[in-house]
């Protein structure tokens, strides 16, 4: 069996301790939440962080919850907690579609949303999840807070925002009343990564789109997301034929590489499906139906 | 450094590198054998055990990272010389073929009961989807999960 | 009709033969303690591990082992130069090639085998490996077996005298000239291309060893990961020249072999060389990425069939060339006389007389093997060809594939019944299997249903496919395996009260001989099965034979089990007449007992009898007390069992996506022995077809690099692609089996495929596509532009 090369571990007791071993260690230290992303990369000695800082012990950054008009997701809440939150269920569905597609159910207990953020894997699920609902990331550090927009927390494949001595704390999306949200993945097998994923929101104002949000996953969107298509769309009526428009501008506009997932050709024609039907099932859900 | 778990109930305390994942703990360290191995990457499922009662891949956790938590392996499914209804089911529906998997998907499966004691099929193939079986084709072991719930453990089988 | 007599259970309640018996084996595994390879712990134990070419085809410059033998956790580090002193640097395969066991010249494959370190703990063995030095001067790779026999291919065994290209062999059977007579004159020619890519069995336990040498006695004890241990023993006296009588290779629990585990791998030779040069026990686990990167892969053969037909659908003959992958070495385990294995088997099911094949095989930069994953000696290749073949006609010819294959089915007085190529099936209804699956499916009544999907823009595929499996190899003069012949033998031995124990030469990854050997013995002899003790794997305590693969067990050494019951009822029936005072000819048997006819209340137990023959009963002439038997068992055919698949899919046309709906498989394997152990190994099979048909694929790119070397990249199916198999069976027994029965091991993984494909591609209205049918495979298809090499990086 594979295993990883030597390495120091030392055990967080509060942010503040974590953040304070980041610092002492500096950048060959690596925090450790689910691991389900960064052992495995240790086991192929392509990660050989010299100190791991397990934070698991860090429940105070576990909770979903609502807090001044918006959600609030603690950066160490489980992938199973996301997928069975009555909270986000009833504001987003779009979380719960795309936690019941992450992985396998094993893996949900122990991976986190800080930590699928913070591996910023180009196929990650909830990059997209994140973009698509324009979410705030919250950082921290010795010296204070600070807030970065989903859409400009990734800084290429598995590079962030978050520096040597920070740590990502928390998730925030805002409240939309009168809006659905969905998330189409395929793949080629139950549990692994997307081919391709699209998720939305639309909030409708009588029947315009009156803010909708797109998120697009391991096909080279911008960001995790398509800006332009949004635009289209906001302030235009809530019609198959306008989502589909904004899911060819989708189509049109991301950059995906052919590996043994799937050409290229094909993921782009997925851009295009699934943020179609992602958006369609939006609405309806705006609308109050039950799709 | 040195780690101390409860397993199965017992307490243990060893001297361990960091690196140590946990399944080698279990199984080198503590002769517990009965929990396998077949990845490195956590997509098999079959070094599944339970930490505090959640089923975890033990290829992918660290020893240092159990420590102090109650672990439980599938040399702790059987209580008081019962079998479990899951060990059960699988013997009465044939679930289990090379019996590599079986311990991890039984581990899984316990969990699943305890937080859903009458699953229907669909949930458990969801559930177990992260246990793969080369043998089963996992029919059967869908089966020996609903024979599992519906016969329920005799007073202390199944804590 | 499995179990046909009304008989008492046993006094464990288990019926006293064949019926549902829970199995034996499973108090162990229920409770974590079987006990596999990597949980043989001795004392002193050191650790193996395996260091591997990053490249597929690169001459190795040097190699500087001195920092890796300077870790202080280190024993040794073995080199192909160290293995050379030892003429161990090659071993020979199962093809009568050769096999580098650590690289002296250079490496061939991706994976291949570069040195092996011995240390004190499994982390420690991983680190040392980073500490080797290997200076690589990469070289071009034939990546693409359809480029192998260019002009300009390099030249991958040049170790081999003479060699001038990367051809193996040229083999054909059949009948050419007439063939070409009958496809000349033909109303209806139809001509596909096909890919059966390349695949891995992946069982879940990896391979390993543990070798313990004691140089004082000259013992050498290995616990392996082995489908064949015998033959691993004789082998390794070969390869090794270690005195056989002093090797035991023990075979303990195993996770799964599907034909991973019937080669030797280097691996074990070198766990074996660390041994003897530490003079400690080592142990050697591969991980996942060894086992998918370097262990016998399967099939990899790229298929130009033809089938010709009357306008009105009568089959009239089919050919095929294939090019066969195999690999850097020819290491395929098959039967001497048949380098494609039996693929020339690929006429399938129907009537019609005329057939040819031939075979290319060659070299590429890719691992060795290709006879596994359940595929019967690559029946899988040919059922899948000939199933392709018939729904490409049928498509051809816009006839529904269910009446294009009663049309030619076999009928069942044309059996026992010669292939054009040679091989005579020994019993089948092929007509009453297909109708039965057709009767569970509701056939009728899903076309009727794809009709108004179809009309609705749905896409909706019903897939069927119609197998004979050839198993149980086999007749010695036939089938041998490197000279050693595969008949079986079986040793039963009753002790003064009773209780019995069978020693059987196969080995079982979860077939569950314990039990079903038990219930044989049990049916011969009216001993309870609880009584019968099975004893296996491990060649000190058992008898020689070939092993378990190819669905052999039970054909060969099934029926070796009964032989030898059948003997021990002869012996007791000696014994009984002495016991009864009364002439043989006066005995007559009833299950258990043998009695005086005519007078029932006077006869004797098989325990009482038993015991007699361990007492002080004055014993017949001829019988020197004791109640035992042994047998050698030589197959006078292979067996052939059959069945009827068919598979319904919904395909998402929009993604590509396919969902399996339904899966009906009616096998005939003859009577089951324990038909809960039977279905069980056909659903396990099922699900092989919908892993290979929807989603495995070992690919590789232009340097050779494998695209399949985790379970990240290789994919096996889930709970959640598998549906609820719906079986149904037929009851042939086989007239020359000495039970009848015909083994069923890999017959669903045979099957399988073609149905799934077939259903795929009935779903599409398309003629044909390439496994695996991934959404993207599936969407290219449907646009026009198909995936065509699944083989190769998708670009």
């Amino acid at each position: 069996m594979q295993v990883p090369a030597p390495f120091e571990y030392e055990r967080a007791t509060s942010v503040d301790h974590a953040l304070a071993l980041l610092e002492r260690h500096g950048p060959e230290a690596r925090l450790i939440a689910g691991g389900h992303s960064l052992l495995p990369m240790m086991k192929l000695r392509l990660a050989r962080p010299e100190m791991l800082i397990d934070i698991n012990d860090l429940s105070d950054l576990d909770y979903i919850k609502l807090d001044r008009g918006e959600i609030a997701i603690g950066a160490m809440a489980r992938h199973a907690a996301i997928l069975d939150s009555p909270l986000l269920a009833e504001h987003y569905r779009i979380f719960r579609e795309a936690e019941k597609v992450i992985a396998d159910p094993i893996v949900r207990n122990r991976g986190t949303i800080g930590g699928s953020f913070c591996q910023a894997d180009p196929s990650e699920d909830l990059s997209a999840v994140g973009s698509a609902l324009r979410a705030k990331m919250v950082i921290r550090s010795s010296s204070g807070t600070r807030t970065v927009a989903a859409r400009e927390f990734h800084d290429g494949p598995y590079q962030t925002m978050v520096g040597p001595s920070e740590i990502l704390v928390e998730i925030r999306v805002p409240i939309r009343p009168g809006s659905g949200s969905a998330y189409e993945k395929v793949e080629r097998r139950a549990g692994d990564w997307a081919i391709a994923a699209a998720g939305t929101f639309v909030q409708l104002s009588g029947d315009n789109v009156a803010d909708c949000g797109i998120g697009i996953t391991a096909v080279g969107a911008d960001h995790f997301a398509c800006a332009a298509a949004e635009d289209f769309l906001i302030g235009k009526p809530a019609t198959v034929e306008n989502f589909a428009a904004a899911a060819q501008i989708c189509h049109d506009a991301v950059a995906p590489q052919s590996d043994q997932r799937g050409p290229a050709d094909y993921k782009r024609h997925l851009a295009r499906e699934l943020t179609s039907r992602a958006l369609n099932r939006s609405a309806a859900r705006a609308r109050g139906e039950d799709v | 450094m040195q780690v101390t778990m409860t397993v199965n109930g017992e307490e243990f305390t060893r001297e361990v590198e960091p690196r140590m994942l946990l399944v080698h703990f279990l199984r080198d360290d503590l002769g517990l054998t009965g929990t396998h191995w077949g990845c490195d990457t956590s997509n098999c499922g079959v070094c599944t055990v339970q930490i505090d009662g959640q089923p975890v891949k033990s290829c992918t956790i660290l020893a240092a990272m159990a420590a102090g938590h109650e672990i439980r392996t599938i040399e702790g499914l059987e209580q008081n010389g019962t079998l479990d209804p899951v060990q059960q089911g699988f013997m009465q529906e044939h679930g289990l073929q090379c019996g590599f998997c079986t311990p991890g998907v039984m581990m899984t499966a316990r969990w699943l009961l305890d937080k859903n004691p009458d699953p229907d099929t669909e949930t458990i193939r969801e559930c177990i989807s992260g246990n793969i079986c080369r043998c089963t084709g996992y029919e059967n072991i869908v089966r020996a999960i609903r024979w599992a719930a519906e016969h329920p453990a005799t007073e202390g089988a199944s804590a | 009709m499995t179990v046909t007599e009304d008989r008492p259970l046993s006094p464990a309640g288990n019926p006293m033969g064949f019926g549902r018996m829970i199995r034996k084996e499973d108090v162990r595994f229920l409770r974590g303690k079987g006990n596999f390879v990597d949980d043989v712990n001795l004392p002193g134990m050191l650790h193996g591990a395996v260091l591997r070419s990053p490249y597929a085809h690169a001459r190795i410059v040097s190699i500087d082992t001195s920092a890796a033998e300077a870790h202080p956790k280190v024993k040794a580090v073995i080199t192909g130069k160290i293995l050379e002193g030892l003429k161990l640097a090659w071993m020979p395969t199962l093809s009568m090639d050769v096999q580098s066991v650590l690289c002296t010249d250079k490496v061939r494959f991706q994976g291949q085998e570069v040195a092996f370190v011995v240390a004190e703990d499994r982390y420690a063995a991983r680190d040392a490996l980073e500490l080797i030095e290997v200076e690589y001067e990469p070289l071009p790779t034939v990546y693409d077996a359809r480029k192998a026999l260019d002009a300009d291919a390099p030249i991958i065994r040049d170790d081999l005298e003479g060699r001038t290209d990367n051809k193996i062999y040229d083999w054909e059977a059949g009948d050419k000239a007439k063939c070409d007579e009958v496809f000349a004159s033909a109303e209806v020619v139809v001509k596909q291309s096909m890919i059966y890519p390349r695949v891995h069995p992946a069982p879940m336990e990896t391979c390993g060893a543990v070798a313990s040498m004691d140089k004082v006695t000259g013992q050498l004890t290995i616990w392996t990961t082995t489908q064949a241990p015998h033959a691993h023993r004789t082998l390794y006296a070969l390869v090794a020249g270690l005195p056989e009588h002093k090797i035991r290779v023990i075979s303990p629990d195993i996770g799964g072999g599907f034909g991973n585990k019937v080669g030797i791998y280097p691996g074990y030779v070198c766990a074996i060389v660390g041994s003897i040069v530490t003079g400690k026990p080592v142990k050697w686990m591969e991980d996942r990425s060894e086992n998918l990167m370097s262990t016998s892969f399967a099939r990899d053969y790229h298929m130009d069939g033809e089938i010709a037909a009357t306008k009105d659908g009568k089959i009239l003959g089919l050919r095929v060339n294939v090019l066969a992958d195999h690999g850097a070495f020819n290491g395929v385990a098959q039967p001497t006389k048949y380098p494609a294995g039996f693929f020339h088997i690929f006429t399938g099911s129907y009537d019609y007389s005329a057939a040819h094949c031939n075979v290319r095989a060659v070299y590429t930069n890719k691992a060795p093997g290709g006879v596994a994953y359940a595929c019967s000696f690559r029946i899988t290749e040919a059922v899948y060809l000939v199933e392709r073949m018939v729904d490409c006609l049928a498509f051809e010819l816009k006839m529904d594939p269910a009446e294009l294959r009663m049309k030619n089915l076999l009928r069942p007085e044309q059996f026992p019944y010669t292939t054009p190529t040679g091989w005579e099936y020994d019993s089948g209804d092929y007509p009453r299997a297909l109708k039965e699956a057709m009767r569970i499916a509701g056939y009728d009544d899903l076309r009727k249903e794809q009709v108004a999907k179809r009309a609705n823009g749905e896409m909706m595929g019903i897939g069927l496919s119609f197998f004979t499996e050839g198993v149980g190899a086999g007749p010695r003069k036939h089938m041998d395996i490197l000279g050693l012949g595969m008949a079986d033998g079986c040793e039963l031995r009753l002790h003064p009260t009773g209780k019995a124990q069978l020693r059987i030469s196969v080995q079982s990854q979860g077939q569950g001989h314990e039990t079903t050997f038990a219930q044989i013995v049990a049916q011969e002899l009216g001993i309870p099965p609880e009584d019968i003790e099975v004893i296996h794997g491990d060649t000190d305590n058992t008898p020689f034979g070939l092993g378990t693969y190819g669905s052999r067990s039970t054909p060969v050494s099934g029926a070796a089990a009964a032989v030898v019951a059948r003997r021990v009822k002869d012996k007791a029936k000696l014994i009984a007449s002495a016991a009864l005072e009364c002439s043989v000819d006066d005995l007559e048997w009833e299950q258990g007992r043998w009695f005086v006819k005519g007078d029932p209340e006077k006869g004797k137990t098989i325990q009482e009898l038993a015991f007699a023959a361990h007492g002080n009963l004055e014993l017949p002439e001829g019988v020197e007390g004791h109640l035992d038997a042994s047998v050698v068992y030589d197959p006078p055919n292979l067996t052939y069992p059959f069945g009827a698949y068919i598979c319904v899919v919904d395909v998402d046309k929009g993604t590509g996506h396919v969902k399996v709906r339904r899966f009906i498989a009616v096998d005939d394997c003859g009577p089951r022995i324990n038909p809960m152990i039977v279905e069980g190994q056909i659903h396990g099979g099922l699900a092989d077809g919908i892993g290979m048909a929807l989603m495995e694929v070992m690919a590789f790119d232009e340097n050779g690099n494998h695209l399949g070397g985790s379970f990240m990249d290789y994919l096996l199916p889930t709970s959640m692609e598998c549906p609820s198999w719906e079986l149904g069976e037929t009851v042939t027994p086989s007239p020359h089996h000495p039970i009848g029965v015909k083994g069923v091991g890999e017959s669903a993984t045979v099957g399988s495929p073609p149905a799934v494909v077939n259903a795929v591609l009935d779903a599409l209205q398309i003629r044909h596509a390439e496994m695996p049918l991934t959404p993207a495979a599936v969407w290219r298809a449907i646009q026009d532009n198909p995936i065509s090499r699944p083989d190769l990086a998708i670009e």
